[in-house]
């Protein structure tokens, strides 16, 4: 299981790192998808079957698709670079260097190496209900509104002036 | 070696199981074709493949050796690595969902039990709905990747098809899940027993097997391929054996549409069962296959009789009309579960 967690945490690694450095958008978005299945794996792994298969129908049967369609809408093949500012290419590296190096000390600190196997939470699909509405209806139901207002905001903006 | 002898076998009786199943659905796949070919023939009036072998049941056999040996061409402006990905994804996507369809009761013979499925997921319901979803990449790649129109303009089509008629998919089960307040396929064929769901749930049946048809891109919803205005759609471009695992895919996932369909609403494997233990085992299985023969027919049936519609109209249909409907019946479902149990 260890073993299985280390390689797909590998190949998310990988496939983000792809993401960022291609240049064909296609490209991008293809290893976006792998990111998001590799994770959903993780979930599987820690026993979430629900969580893992709304993953992949959600982010890559659902929104992944949308950022294809989209792409190959725009027929978009190669980006060409942008002339990045001078100050983003000397400061970049670093500055990422350092948030990344904060993000692992505030990690490291708050979750020592030696944390205990995850405790055992019922991840079914009974669970997860209960959760969103019992527990958490009101952030639920906000959050499907705040969709629903950037869906009509989308529609707003892209439609033509008369 | 670590692992002992119990668990080799164990992992031998999976590798067996896994490779019955494939064998058995790329049978059901090849004979399907050989079935469309004769049903929509005879309805038209004509004999269908008929020289190779008895009635034709060699011809198959002859189509794929066929298309084994044509030349696999690609032209010279297409992305090459998606352009081959392509059908893999769609070829290998469509095999996965077999994994969690039972195909019969589990049987118990001299203290082993023997269940007819791969594996039993507590969501593999849904697991079918993921992978599915994930199969209008390959055919979206497959328009992208072959840099030319018609292809990239019957990807989009998909793609805007198959995301559109997802959600009246979905919709047309949740009804039956709630009926049977689980996501296992095998818990809800159990639920059946007596009644099977398409007396309970008949609108979802209609609401999810017309979603099924336009997902799996079949007249009179085929317009990603309609070869009067496409020339051939997606895989205008593909020749040789990656088209024919985009056919092989097509097919694939008609079994699987009419397996879910079998166990979600017409009872699975149930059926009269007697005689002597092995056809008690046996024949569950029987009525499974038989139940999605039936289905296979209903579609080839509907191939035969009905026109293709025009895009505006299969949008329309989709989500003016198949959405809410879908919508109202879950709408309604869940007040008489919700009246049942008070």
């Amino acid at each position: 299981m260890a073993a299985l967690f280390y390689i797909l945490a590998a190949v998310a690694i990988l496939a983000a790192l792809c993401v960022v450095l291609q240049r064909t958008p296609v490209y991008s978005a293809l290893a976006l998808i792998v990111v998001l299945c590799s994770l959903a794996v993780v979930y599987l792994l820690l026993g979430a079957e629900f969580l893992a298969v709304v993953q992949v129908i959600i982010y890559a049967g659902a929104i992944m698709v949308l950022f294809v369609l989209v792409i190959m809408l725009l027929n978009a093949r190669q980006e060409t670079p942008l002339d990045r500012s001078r100050l983003a290419r000397w400061l970049g590296a670093p500055l990422l260097a350092v948030f990344l190096g904060e993000v692992c000390f505030a990690v490291w600190q708050r979750y020592p190496v030696k944390a205990t196997a995850a405790a055992v939470i019922d991840g079914g699909p009974r669970a997860i209900g209960a959760l969103l509405f019992r527990s958490y209806v009101l952030p639920f139901e906000v959050t499907s509104i705040l969709i629903l207002v950037a869906v009509l905001g989308a529609v707003v903006l892209a439609k033509k002036q008369p | 070696m670590g692992m002992s002898f119990s668990t080799v076998l164990s992992l031998l009786a999976i590798i067996a199981k896994v490779a019955v199943v494939l064998v058995a659905l790329l049978t059901a796949v090849a004979y399907a074709v050989w079935l469309e070919r004769k049903v929509v023939a005879h309805i038209q009036s004509r004999w269908g493949p008929y020289r190779v072998g008895p009635h034709g049941l060699l011809q198959p056999v002859a189509d794929g050796l066929k298309i084994l040996f044509k030349e696999d061409f690609a032209p010279s402006q297409v992305d090459h690595l998606i352009f081959w990905l392509a059908p893999f994804i769609a070829f290998a996507l469509s095999l996965v969902p077999i994994s969690v369809i039972p195909f019969g009761a589990s049987v118990t013979i001299s203290g082993h039990t023997i269940s007819f499925q791969i594996t039993d997921l507590n969501v593999g319901l849904l697991f079918v709905f993921a992978v599915t979803s994930l199969g209008v990449y390959g055919v979206a790649l497959a328009g992208w990747s072959s840099n030319s129109k018609y292809p990239l303009l019957g990807g989009l089509r998909s793609s805007a098809q198959m995301i559109s008629y997802e959600l009246s998919l979905g919709l047309g089960v949740v009804g039956v899940v709630m009926l049977a307040g689980s996501l296992s396929l095998r818990e809800i064929v159990e639920r059946q027993v007596g009644l099977w769901n398409i007396f309970l749930q008949p609108v979802g049946f209609l609401v999810y097997f017309m979603a099924a048809i336009a997902e799996t891109n079949r007249i009179p919803f085929d317009l990603p391929e309609g070869e009067s205005e496409l020339v051939g759609g997606f895989h205008t471009e593909y020749s040789g054996f990656k088209f024919a695992m985009f056919f092989m895919a097509e097919y694939a996932n008609i079994v699987t549409v009419s397996c879910l369909a079998t166990l979600l609403f017409f009872g699975g494997w149930l059926g009269p069962v007697f005689g002597p233990p092995l056809l008690r085992a046996l024949l569950p299985v029987a009525w499974f296959c038989l139940k999605v023969l039936g289905f296979l027919f209903l579609y080839i049936w509907i191939r035969g009789t009905l026109p293709r519609f025009r895009y505006d109209q299969l949008m329309g249909f989709g989500w003016k009309f198949l959405l809410p409907v879908g919508l109202l019946n879950v709408l309604v479902t869940s007040l008489l579960v919700a009246w049942r149990s008070t």
